[in-house]
């Protein structure tokens, strides 16, 4: 604890990563205080008769151009979405290890370069694997 | 050192004993005017666009309320104020009221790293732009949220191409990004600003023109605007929120596409820099530079089908992403700094060769894209 304060109040030290996230914190707290309360307004309207408030059992159907909903909404999804997420999965951790890496590619140099399209080789391997198997169609 | 940390310092002079006022009051004042910021500048755009829109469809748009109809985004705003508050009687009740919240809160987040000018930043993070990236991408679980607490096939249908669409068009945008950190040696907003003494779009025109569309995408607007196809599910996943929780959509889509036009303009355009004028005033031109090419963009082409959107992202922006990425790292490993001129005239070469060469893979069958 002591030591949290210090990194956040050590005056024109060094170390002011933290700070930066505190402002991010402090940010994320104003932007849902803002947020409700934005939504809290029109309620608050409604208790003074300002929004009208008349509920009725057509009003609060639900809309599909008149027709009367035919079966359950909450279906089961399409498995086409699945092979894309899992692609996607992929590719993601793929570009968490980019960021480090494109940082400081002048530093490693060379080597650098070579290991990460060795990586890249391994994993698109089983991009075009996917795309010649049909994976990416959407049929 | 930010402005914010200056004034920080300088409250902990005069205030001693106080320092966590010392750190909150500055943080306050800098929230307070982002908001400001975003709030005018997104009225300010849903006025434009709907202007431009007007004269890309040979008609005059808003121009009633006020000079040239400024005023008539405050009119509407009034008016969804005191519009009824409708929440479908099947519909998940907890998650209908969440929703907009979870659009909307990442919305301005984004805005603690776009730099303003050269101290102007809330929060000058040394992992910036992955910050923008992952908190961008959390607006996604709110337009999902919506379209299942709705509790309609329309919006659950709007929710899953969303879905789908995101996760496709996020990696080209995500290696665009990988192009610019690989030439600026950061993913501090500001060193990547201050390392733009030519604009990367002339350097990278290739990645440039990946990101835009990723960013296009991102923001589902014209052409990847399948979630809110009007003909076929009417309009998508808000279909069944009306009043300000219907405000809260349309202000978090405008100011997603002010944040990521001031991303854009950051990243690839120079950012603050430029002569003469105070740099917010160059990010907001920039920033509304791009906006202007967004809405040219949804003025004149059509929307894409499902198909053709999934194989564009899987099959030509993500392959193309990944040539440009490896001639951005060879360029800038094996070409000396000042033969940059050198880099720009290869890539736009390649870049013209690349799109020319993808493009006859989505033309084929006459009409009808088989991909």
């Amino acid at each position: 604890m002591l030591y949290l304060r210090a990194t956040f109040f050590v005056i024109g030290g060094p170390d002011y990563l933290l700070a930066d996230f505190g402002y991010i914190g402090i940010l994320l707290i104003i932007a849902v205080l803002f947020t409700v309360s934005t939504l809290l307004l029109p309620l608050t309207l409604a208790l003074f008769g300002i929004v009208p408030k008349k509920s009725n059992p057509t009003k609060v159907s639900t809309y599909e151009c008149g027709m009367e909903t035919i079966g359950k909404t909450w279906v089961q999804f399409n498995f086409r979405y699945y092979f894309f997420a899992i692609l996607f999965v992929a590719f993601d951790v793929l570009t968490v290890f980019l960021y480090p890496w494109a940082v400081n590619l002048k530093g490693l140099g060379v080597y650098g370069l070579a290991v990460i399209v060795v990586f890249f080789a391994i994993l698109m391997v089983g991009y075009v694997y996917a795309w010649f198997k049909g994976a990416l169609e959407w049929k | 050192m930010t402005l914010l940390e200056q004034f920080r310092l300088w409250l902990a002079t005069i205030l001693p004993g106080w320092e966590w006022l010392a750190y909150v009051v500055p943080a306050i004042v800098g929230i307070v005017v982002i908001l400001g910021f975003v709030l005018t500048m997104v009225i300010v755009f849903i006025w434009y666009e709907r202007r431009l829109l007007g004269r890309f469809q040979i008609r005059l748009g808003p121009n009633r309320l006020g000079p040239e109809g400024v005023f008539q985004p405050i009119a509407t705003a009034v008016k969804i104020l005191l519009k009824e508050d409708v929440v479908p009687e099947k519909g998940d009740k907890v998650l209908h009221w969440l929703a907009p919240v979870i659009v909307f809160v990442p919305v301005l987040m984004i805005f603690a790293v776009v730099p303003f000018g050269e101290r102007a930043i809330l929060a000058d993070l040394n992992v910036g732009i992955v910050y923008v990236v992952a908190i961008s991408s959390i607006s996604v679980v709110g337009i999902y949220a919506a379209g299942w607490a709705s509790n309609n096939k329309y919006a659950l249908i709007s929710a899953l191409r969303t879905v789908a669409q995101m996760v496709s068009y996020e990696l080209p945008l995500i290696l665009a990004i990988v192009g610019v950190v690989l030439m600026a040696g950061s993913l501090s907003m500001t060193q990547i600003v201050a390392s733009q003494d030519i604009p990367f779009f002339i350097l990278q025109p290739l990645g440039f023109v990946i990101f835009f569309l990723g960013t296009l995408a991102e923001l589902n607007r014209c052409p990847f605007d399948l979630l809110e196809a009007d003909s076929e599910i009417v309009a998508g996943y808000h279909i069944e929120y009306s009043g300000m929780k219907f405000a809260m959509f349309y202000l978090g889509e405008y100011g997603h596409a002010l944040a990521y036009s001031c991303i854009i303009a950051t990243l690839f355009l120079g950012g603050w820099q430029g002569p003469l004028l105070p740099p917010i005033m160059w990010l907001v031109i920039k920033a509304l530079v791009v906006f202007s090419t967004i809405v040219w963009i949804r003025g004149t082409l059509p929307r894409l089908r499902v198909d053709q959107l999934m194989a564009f992202a899987w099959k030509g922006l993500l392959p193309m992403a990944i040539i440009n990425l490896f001639m951005i790292a060879a360029e800038v490993l094996w070409l000396p700094e000042t033969m940059l001129w050198i880099m720009g005239a290869v890539n736009l070469i390649l870049a013209a060769g690349l799109i020319l060469m993808w493009s006859k893979l989505f033309t084929l069958g006459g009409g009808r894209v088989e991909v």
